[in-house]
């Protein structure tokens, strides 16, 4: 059955670009991360650390929240609660209006993308400008993100300098990546600075601080909530840890995941707004926390789920993913983490192919530097599926009679006996190019032809 | 440590349904195998399959009843030895998952468990098998299945057993342990992904340089060996089994006798 999925990741396997896109950039990320994980001993029981710290914040999760929420309210923050992402959206547009804001820019956010904030933007008519040089140029293209770390990993660079040349309003020659990224920095400079607000996301909210922090690799982040009025924050409440400490030790698992570097190089606690003598930062700082399904997950066996620190890894090593890219998925997270997170996002009856489709490899849980069971969830997905009567009813039949049989050993050999030579007359010198009903593996492959006689008769002709 | 009659274990042969229609030779070098290891082999004459297929597709009703099948079965010999690592995988860890806690059924699975290996692990670890007078000039790759790498730890021992077939030179290629693309149903429901995986994962065996393709579970082998043989590859696929009971020299995988 091709469902929308399957056409979404044959149009992807069909793109040779996109592959190349894939492999760089992913091929990169495997290698840099592997050589980090080599030169720290210790990484196993980080670990364990930061998967026990995110567990002991989901354990507690109403007291860590309360406690953030003080201390982010005595710091001078107006903090938010959105239930959904529809809620999320009203409270940020809102804000924006209340400011009369005209320009507005945004710092990489995956929350952001999660609630579609991009689209409520556009709806109210507030000009967005994203200010992370992929999100960038996902917005120049048109398009949505295809990797939480690298949102613009389906572009070559090829493919970025004529985004580029048809958009920029200075672009020069465009010879290099440097001269690509000082035309961007050119066009974007101006808006960093005439932007009413900015909107960022969170890497960590830091309950003991009612801080915020956030980490990139451009100074964006800074710069789009430094200048502005106003700086509005939207995040996942998953986010929270009990202190700063904390925070730390879940940055450095974070950073040598994604980019198998030591630490991002900007890393920023955000507290408070401007106080009386401080030299710069906004007026007003709003926090909206987003639930957004997260509660539910606590409630439905999904717990685990919200160690997630949204590093890419699993991305990054998945065979899946490798080949179709993100957009495939359909979803606002692709990859593994995807496939777990999206049936919850947008229903498993419109996600139910990604857990599928999945080899149950189990690399993406050996990757994940804070171990969350990815190929248990994506069983736990089929699960549902299968109780929910989501699977197609010709392969509830096919491995209805298929059970009946295998526990009726007399039948089943009985089976066995009439299908194998039947199944060798397909065969051509021991192999078997197309069959009725195989499409699916000889599509794309070869079928050795099956045993004349199964190994279980010539046992029992043996007297075993 | 040489087993005398006496404390022999009594192992049951668990073959897999996949060995059973498509592949016997494996099922017969596994008995070799473990005899020459001193065991006291047996084929349970009720035996099917494991239930993977309704396992993977969330069909936890039917895995159960498959299960349950299988485990009073099995539950019966010292040691029950499979030549596959996700068939292994599947009774060792994901049997004692479907049960809950506490009842007689999951008692039974977890002993079960605990006394299920995999053919070559088996061979390595438990019974310090080490083949002799075995002999077969080629270059071979392996091919690290990920159930048996990833659930039951299997990576070094297929090898050190290997290096002990006199003329074999394993060639290692890249990515010996990323998925090859079979996924059981996943090949069937998701083809052309499956097979832009396996793609990638032929390619590296022909750069290996190596003649044979060695591994422990069947049904990725098939998966490869059909892929290289629709490719027009000369390499060719054994089950590490056949290799260590001395049988290569008969038809790989897809050859007439
Ligand atoms: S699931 Fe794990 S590996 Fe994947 S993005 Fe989240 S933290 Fe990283």
């Amino acid at each position: 059955m091709t469902t929308a999925f399957i056409e979404r990741s044959n149009r992807a396997l069909a793109d040779r670009n996109l592959k190349l896109a894939i492999d760089r950039t992913t091929g990169t990320a495997r290698t840099k991360r592997a050589a980090a994980v080599a030169a720290w001993p210790q990484f196993e029981s980080a670990r364990d650390l930061g998967r026990d710290i995110k567990d002991h914040v989901t354990a507690n999760l109403a007291h860590y929240l309360s406690e953030f929420e003080r201390n982010a309210i005595a710091s001078g923050a107006h903090v938010h609660w959105a239930r959904t992402a529809q809620e999320a959206c009203d409270i940020v547009i809102g804000i924006c209006r209340a400011e009369d804001a005209r320009s507005v820019t945004r710092a990489k956010s995956m929350l952001g993308e999660e609630i579609g904030l991009p689209h409520a933007m556009a709806d109210a008519g507030i000009e967005r400008v994203e200010t992370d040089l992929a999100e960038h140029i996902v917005q120049l293209a048109g398009d949505t993100p295809s990797h939480i770390v690298w949102p613009a990993l389906h572009k070559t660079r090829e493919q970025v300098r004529e985004l580029f040349l048809a958009h920029h309003t200075d672009p020069g020659a465009l010879a290099t990546v440097e001269a690509m990224v000082s035309s961007a920095r050119r066009q974007l400079r101006q808006k960093f600075m005439a932007a009413d607000i900015g909107i960022s996301g969170a890497n960590f909210l830091v309950a003991d601080t009612g801080s915020i922090c956030t980490v990139t690799n451009e100074g964006n982040a800074e710069l789009t909530t430094t200048p502005p009025r106003v700086h509005i924050v939207t995040a996942g409440i998953e986010k929270l840890v009990p202190s700063t400490a904390h925070a730390m030790s879940l940055l450095r698992l974070l950073v040598r995941s994604a980019t198998g570097a030591e630490l991002t190089q900007y890393t920023t606690f955000h507290c408070g707004p401007k106080r009386v003598g401080d030299a710069d930062g906004p007026e007003a700082f709003h926090i909206v926390l987003v639930d957004n399904g997260r509660t539910k997950m606590l409630t439905e066996g999904l717990a685990e789920m919200l160690r997630c620190l949204r590093c890419g890894a699993c991305l990054n090593h998945c065979v899946v993913y490798r080949q179709i890219g993100g957009h495939a998925y359909g979803g606002t997270y692709p990859g593994p983490m995807g496939a777990v997170l999206t049936p919850v996002l947008d229903g498993l009856p419109i996600a139910q192919d990604l857990p599928k489709a999945c080899t149950l490899n189990g690399l993406c849980e050996e990757v994940c530097p804070v171990k969350i069971p990815l190929p248990a969830m994506l069983r736990g997905w089929r699960e549902r599926a299968w109780r929910d009567g989501l699977e197609p009813q010709t392969i509830r039949n096919g491995l209805g009679l298929w059970r009946f049989m295998v526990v009726r050993p007399g039948l089943y050999r009985l089976a066995t006996r009439i299908a194998l030579p039947a199944i060798r007359l397909f065969a051509r010198r021991g192999w078997i190019r197309s069959m009725p009903l195989a499409g699916g593996w000889t599509r794309h492959r070869d079928l050795p032809a099956p045993a004349a006689r199964s190994f279980m008769d010539q046992i029992r002709s043996q007297g075993r | 440590m040489p087993i005398s009659a006496k404390n022999a274990p009594r192992v049951g042969l668990f073959v897999t349904c996949l060995v059973d229609s498509m592949r016997p030779s494996i099922g017969f070098a596994a008995i070799a195998l473990l005899e020459a290891a001193g065991c006291v082999v047996e084929i349970p004459r009720a035996q099917t399959c494991c239930g993977q297929p309704a396992l993977n597709s969330g069909d936890t009703a039917g895995a159960t009843e498959v299960a349950k099948h299988t485990i009073a079965l099995l539950e019966g010999y010292d040691h029950v030895v499979i030549p596959s690592g996700s068939c292994a995988g599947t009774i060792r860890v994901h049997y004692p998952e479907l049960f809950p806690a506490g009842s007689p059924w999951h008692a039974r699975a977890v002993a079960l468990a605990a006394r299920t290996f995999e053919l070559l692990s088996y061979l390595a670890d438990i019974q310090r098998f080490q083949p002799q007078g075995v002999a077969l000039q080629a270059r071979a790759t392996y091919h690290d299945s990920c159930s048996g790498l990833r659930e039951l730890g299997i990576k070094a021992q297929p090898r050190k057993l290997l290096a002990k077939v006199e003329g074999l030179a394993i060639t290692e290629m890249d990515g010996a342990e990323t998925c090859c693309g079979f996924g059981g149903t996943f090949c069937v429901k998701y083809p052309a992904i499956s097979n832009a995986i396996t793609e990638e994962k032929t390619a590296n065996i022909k750069a290996s340089g190596a003649e044979l393709l060695l591994g422990g579970d069947l049904g990725c082998l098939m998966n490869m060996a059909g892929k290289l043989h629709r490719e027009g590859s000369p390499v060719r696929a054994f089950h590490a089994a056949e290799v260590l009971a001395g049988m290569a020299d008969g038809p790989a995988i897809g050859e007439v006798a």
